[in-house]
């Protein structure tokens, strides 16, 4: 049997989504799980809760709080409207930001795992050797918190590429532009094309287990991070 | 305030109200100042708070005119000119030991002075020429702790802050380390500040001493000064005594002995080659000094025997025990008796005596 190009597309799609997704929430959410490693504020336990939400609520109620943001008299809407950039919704962008906020807890939480288990000491030890606060992130966190950064690159790019509900209800179904893998399965069983239907399904559960199994090769190692299942 | 001292002033009550640190202290700007105490009595706090590492409100911390913390000025740490030593050796565990030394030698020029101290010179000193390719988890206790002070070492400090460096160490470690921080205490001219719970660390490394208590200060003053009081609130028990620094003046070759001379007298003591003129300090324990109201002369295998007055006795946490501190010249001495033998010897503040000293530990 013969991929489809619109098959090709949903899979190049899918992976475009997903580096983008990855790549920006490693960019905002190391910040806030530094932040959450970091603060004895009492903000720390309802905000910690509050960028968990998303591991527990159906992803139709984000879909649709973000498809009420996105609308032309929205939040959203009104802010890209304003900007020139048009509606977010049915759009690549609009995939990415809903996906961003689905897949943050997966990010965020290996991050905020892998930055307890450093402790204070190496931060304390880098002061008193005339570090900067910015210095000891990078020069000490970062490298520390290593086995954290895979974790959670692998964890959300996974997690977006597995994502179903939110997409369907921001992205719509538009081939080449919002269509992506578990969408366009989803399409073939609608039209009986079970072949093609198995085909991206054997796909996705490969890519799956890789995942996983890399992950818990990863865990194996001694440093200890990472999301608890 | 002009000063040539380290002034640190700090006063701590925990949110729990219960512990509680409350110093005012001034100490000399060369040499080891040791903090001694008991664990719990706020040596680390009072250690770290003059670090930068915690931030006790109104407390004041300056090293000779530099002021770190007054008011509601307060330098953070990686701005203040000091060497910190943790308790276990806390080398970055993603470099190996060159890789850490090297960490800190790029940042030495941070702040103000004159860069990185002399890398080959700590190598040497520390002996850790070996070790550089090493990683952290390669090495044992001691060697990690001596790539940690050579580290802390590098950036040059003005201060050197050592938090029980030898606690997390076995008997072995801990000598061998020993011998290098007195090295280093010989070698570098910046002052130390040294927290230790053990009297044996301090008796070897210090010159002054604070004794810490409950987190107050109940003693302060020369090494020997404080080490000869009898009224500590610590129970030092066993290792109660004194340190004498003297001089050898001349070695019996036929006896394997040296001749130390101090202001106030002079004990013979093992011979370990010592060099004419050399400078050494000598650690006399009150357990290892008896008293007799006459001289015995070749009556005991006890080699020296010391004139001295009493100048007070106090009960030992022993009831069995007493303490009678002794002078002799200008140096004090303890001896650790029974009372029995006190009441024997009808033992009265203002008596001459004689001191028979069984034992004596030197540090050369």
């Amino acid at each position: 049997m013969e991929i489809s190009q619109t098959d090709m597309a949903a899979i190049w799609l899918t992976l475009r989504l997903a580096s983008t997704v990855t790549l920006l929430l490693l960019l905002i959410g190391t910040p806030m799980a530094w932040w959450l490693s970091q603060t004895r504020s009492k903000l720390k336990a309802p905000i910690a809760a509050f960028l968990a939400l998303p591991l527990i609520l159906p992803p139709t109620v984000i879909g649709f709080y973000l498809l009420v943001a996105m609308a032309p008299d929205g939040v959203l809407g009104q802010l890209t409207n304003g900007l020139g950039l048009g509606s977010l919704a049915f759009s690549f962008w609009g995939l990415v930001l809903a996906s961003m906020i689905y897949s943050l807890p997966f990010v965020v939480q290996p991050l905020h795992n892998a930055f307890e288990a450093i402790g204070a000491r190496p931060l304390e030890v880098a002061a008193t050797l005339r570090a900067t606060p910015i210095d000891r992130f990078f020069s000490v966190v970062m490298p520390l918190a290593k086995p954290g950064f895979i974790s959670a690159a692998i964890l959300g790019f996974a997690h977006t590429v597995g994502e179903f509900g939110v997409v369907l209800m921001i992205g719509g179904n538009i081939p080449y532009k919002t269509q992506v893998i578990s969408v366009k399965i989803y399409e073939h069983v609608e039209l009986f094309e079970y072949e093609q239907a198995h085909y991206l399904s054997v796909l996705m559960m490969g890519f799956s287990f890789v995942v996983l199994l890399g992950l818990y090769l990863l865990r194996g190692t001694k440093t200890k991070f990472g999301m608890r299942f | 305030m002009k000063t040539r001292k380290i002034i640190a002033k700090f006063k701590h009550q925990t949110e729990r109200g219960g512990f509680c640190l409350d110093v005012d202290l001034a100490l000399p700007t060369q040499g080891v100042s040791a903090i001694f105490g008991r664990s719990g009595a706020g040596k680390t706090s009072l250690l770290r708070a003059m670090a930068g590492l915690d931030r006790i409100a109104n407390g004041v911390m300056q090293l000779g005119d530099e002021i770190w913390q007054n008011g509601a000025g307060f330098t953070p740490t990686h701005k203040r000119r000091i060497g910190y030593i943790f308790q276990e050796a806390s080398l970055f565990s993603h470099l190996n030991a060159g890789e850490n030394l090297a960490y800190a030698q790029k940042r030495a020029w941070r702040v103000e002075g004159d860069g990185a101290a002399d890398f080959d010179m700590l190598v040497e000193l520390l002996g850790i020429g070996g070790l550089l390719k090493r990683h952290p988890d390669q090495l044992s206790g001691g060697e990690r702790q001596r790539v940690a002070i050579a580290r802390a070492l590098l950036v040059n400090p003005n201060l050197l802050l050592m938090d029980e460096p030898l606690a997390a160490l076995d008997i072995e470690r801990k000598n061998e380390i020993l011998s290098y921080l007195e090295r280093l205490r010989n070698e570098i001219k910046i002052p130390i500040i040294y927290v230790s719970h053990s009297i044996d660390e301090v008796a070897r490394l210090a010159d002054h001493m604070v004794v810490l208590h409950e987190g107050k200060v109940v003693a302060q003053g020369a090494l020997a000064a404080v080490l000869s009081r009898l009224d500590l609130p610590l129970k030092l028990g066993q290792d109660i005594g004194v340190v004498i620094e003297a001089e050898i003046t001349e070695r019996d070759e036929k006896w394997h002995l040296a001749r130390a001379v101090f202001n106030g007298g002079e004990l013979w003591i093992a011979d370990e080659n010592d060099t004419i003129g050399v400078a050494i300090r000598m650690r006399i324990l009150a357990r290892d000094v008896s008293l007799a109201k006459q001289k015995i002369d070749g009556d005991s295998s006890i080699l020296n025997g010391l004139s001295v007055e009493i100048i007070d006795i106090k009960p030992d946490e022993h009831a069995a025990m007493l303490l009678v501190q002794l002078r002799l010249g200008e140096q004090v001495l303890i001896a650790r008796i029974t009372a029995k033998s006190a009441a024997q010897l009808a033992l009265e503040i203002g008596d001459d005596v004689w001191a028979l000293v069984k034992s004596v530990s030197v540090i050369r």
